[in-house]
């Protein structure tokens, strides 16, 4: 599997083609990490937000139960339907917006995954703010704090190393998210360019090009495959860390 | 203390008292950027909800239970003469059921044995190993799965996408899912009850099986049915693995389909597009039911 040395990595050459072979992973690396990081950055502020509205504001009350149990629903919806909806309701509504032509691309996908991760960010940051302890609240409140303050100055310190591990395992599912986003990204090998431009992941273009792969070209998806389990592993390694270290 | 340090403070000490309707404002300003956020989030999920259930509901019929895919050909004339779509996914919904059926038989008697294993020997370096192992297992990306299992089983044992190949890969999935709520559902158990046994002489073995198993019952139960509706789901390694087949089979090492690959033909082919929505429907519905049922029973067993 290693045939292919260190130039895999940073080659943006894909060409199956028989006799004019070049495999390089880099177009796909990048294209991973722009739809996982605004995956991210897109799902951080809703998931925080939710995160609040369950541990903090409406904290115990039935409103809560309701929302909580919503956003676990959305754990349990399997990839491909997340990929058809986003298919079929979101990338029309983008394309009406005017912000590319066909709707396909890094922003359609990240967009779809950060609905699909916000669960995975919620459920433990929901936990860990629910857990910091009442009374720092009851004096800061008793100092006279509003409740943003409250938040700010006393929850966040106390539930942060929680909240970014949360976030991080949530980028980890991202990264090997497979079906919703070779359906959304246009499955160009192209650089993108911008968050609007097509391009390809590890995982879509291993789903894309597995069934007609042999040789050269299958060794190739295999090591992406590789590389993909390797670099999830990295970030969940990470996120377990944080976790460990301040539980 | 300094000149500086003592005008900032007093600096401070003014802005609170000036601000403090500016702070009440920032504070509703908060509030309401919460709740407006908070419901776009599950606004989100009630319109995918609801977009499965408008699109897909009336091609839910008893044909679609009963009657195998139909191939592009016939849909195309049903579609042009504006029926609704001949067929069903009756071969998906035994496929998968098949495949999971399989993946359960090789998962859950050990999923449920290691996770008793880490239980009984908490402190020992291999359960710490074999705990490690399952949470790097369950991060893995189920397309990776896949390629494993494909490597595994379709190059070497069964030489060809095959049944056996896919629950592979969906019990590699399912193990970590499994062996992690073994262990979290036996470490409720209170340790008295073990004790009492052990203290009538009870073999260990029958300890296990007749005190640790039932008292952890529910618990076991809501791990394996929410792994379960995790792979429901799966598409991505079935891909890889097993292919698709338009017939009902039950040869293990023949391909086979699954209702979400089914859902992947679908959309690959744009005469059966009417079928996507009602085939996702059953499968959301399938999964979601999974779900909350392993839910309902955690839930009960709190009591």
């Amino acid at each position: 599997m290693q045939q292919f040395g260190w130039k895999f990595l940073i080659s943006s050459e894909w060409n199956p083609t028989q006799g004019d072979e070049h495999y390089g992973a880099l177009l796909f690396i990048v294209g991973t990490l722009m739809t996982s990081v605004l995956a991210l950055l897109i799902a951080i502020p809703l998931a925080f937000s939710t995160s609040l509205f369950v541990a903090e504001y409406f904290k115990g009350t039935r409103v809560a139960s309701i929302v909580s149990t919503l956003v676990d629903l959305l754990a349990g919806i399997p990839s491909i339907i997340f990929g058809l909806w986003g298919f079929y309701i979101l990338r029309p509504f983008i394309v009406s917006m005017g912000l590319s032509p066909q709707g396909y691309g890094i922003f359609t996908s990240g967009l779809i995954l950060a609905i699909m991760i916000i669960p995975y960010a919620t459920s433990l940051s929901n936990t860990t703010i629910s857990m910091v302890p009442n009374e720092l609240k009851e004096a800061a409140y008793s100092l006279g704090a509003t409740q943003l303050e409250v938040i700010w100055n006393v929850i966040l310190p106390n539930a942060r190393s929680g909240i970014t591990a949360s976030y991080i395992l949530a980028f980890g599912r991202a990264l090997g998210e497979t079906l919703a986003v070779t359906m959304l990204i246009g499955n160009s090998n192209i650089m993108p360019t911008s968050i609007f431009s097509t391009g390809n992941t590890m995982s879509s273009v291993i789903a894309n090009q597995f069934g007609e792969a042999s040789g050269l070209q299958l060794s190739a998806l295999i090591e992406i495959g590789l590389l993909l389990f390797v670099i999830t592993t990295i970030i969940n390694a990470i996120g377990k860390f944080i976790i460990k270290k301040f539980a | 203390m300094n000149q500086t340090t003592i005008l900032s403070q007093k600096a401070n000490a003014n802005d609170l008292a000036d601000s403090f309707i500016g702070r009440k404002i920032k504070d509703r300003v908060f509030l309401g950027v919460v709740i407006l956020l908070s419901l776009l989030t599950i606004s989100m999920v009630l319109l995918i909800i609801g977009t499965l259930i408008f699109k897909g509901h009336h091609q839910i019929n008893w044909a679609f239970f009963t009657q195998t895919a139909p191939n592009t050909f016939d849909a195309m004339m049903a579609k042009s003469s504006g029926q609704l779509i001949p067929g069903g996914i009756v071969n998906g919904i035994t496929g998968s059921l098949y495949l999971v059926f399989i993946a359960s038989l090789i998962a859950i008697p050990f999923g449920v044995l290691i996770g008793i294993y880490v239980y009984e020997n908490q402190q020992s370096k291999y359960a710490g190993f074999l705990r490690d192992t399952a949470d790097v297992l369950q991060g893995v990306p189920s397309i990776v799965i896949g390629l494993i299992a494909y490597l595994w089983v379709v190059v070497h044992v069964t030489h060809g996408y095959s049944v056996l190949a896919g629950s592979v890969a969906l019990a590699i999935m399912m193990l970590p899912l499994i062996m992690r709520s073994t262990e979290e559902s036996l470490k409720m158990i209170p340790d008295t009850l073990k004790e009492a046994a052990m203290a009538l002489g009870t073999p260990y073995y029958k300890v296990i099986w007749r005190v640790l198993i039932p008292t952890s019952f529910s618990g076991l139960m809501t791990g394996i049915l929410l792994a379960i509706s995790r792979i429901l789901g799966e598409t991505a390694p079935l891909m890889l693995t097993t292919l698709g087949n338009p017939e009902i089979t039950w040869n293990i090492t023949k391909p086979i389909s699954a209702v979400p690959l089914l859902i992947w033909q679908f959309y690959n082919d744009p005469n059966m597009v009417d079928l996507i929505w009602s085939s996702t429907l059953f499968l959301m519905g399938f999964v979601l039911i999974l779900n909350m049922l392993s839910k309902w029973i955690a839930a009960k067993r709190k009591i």
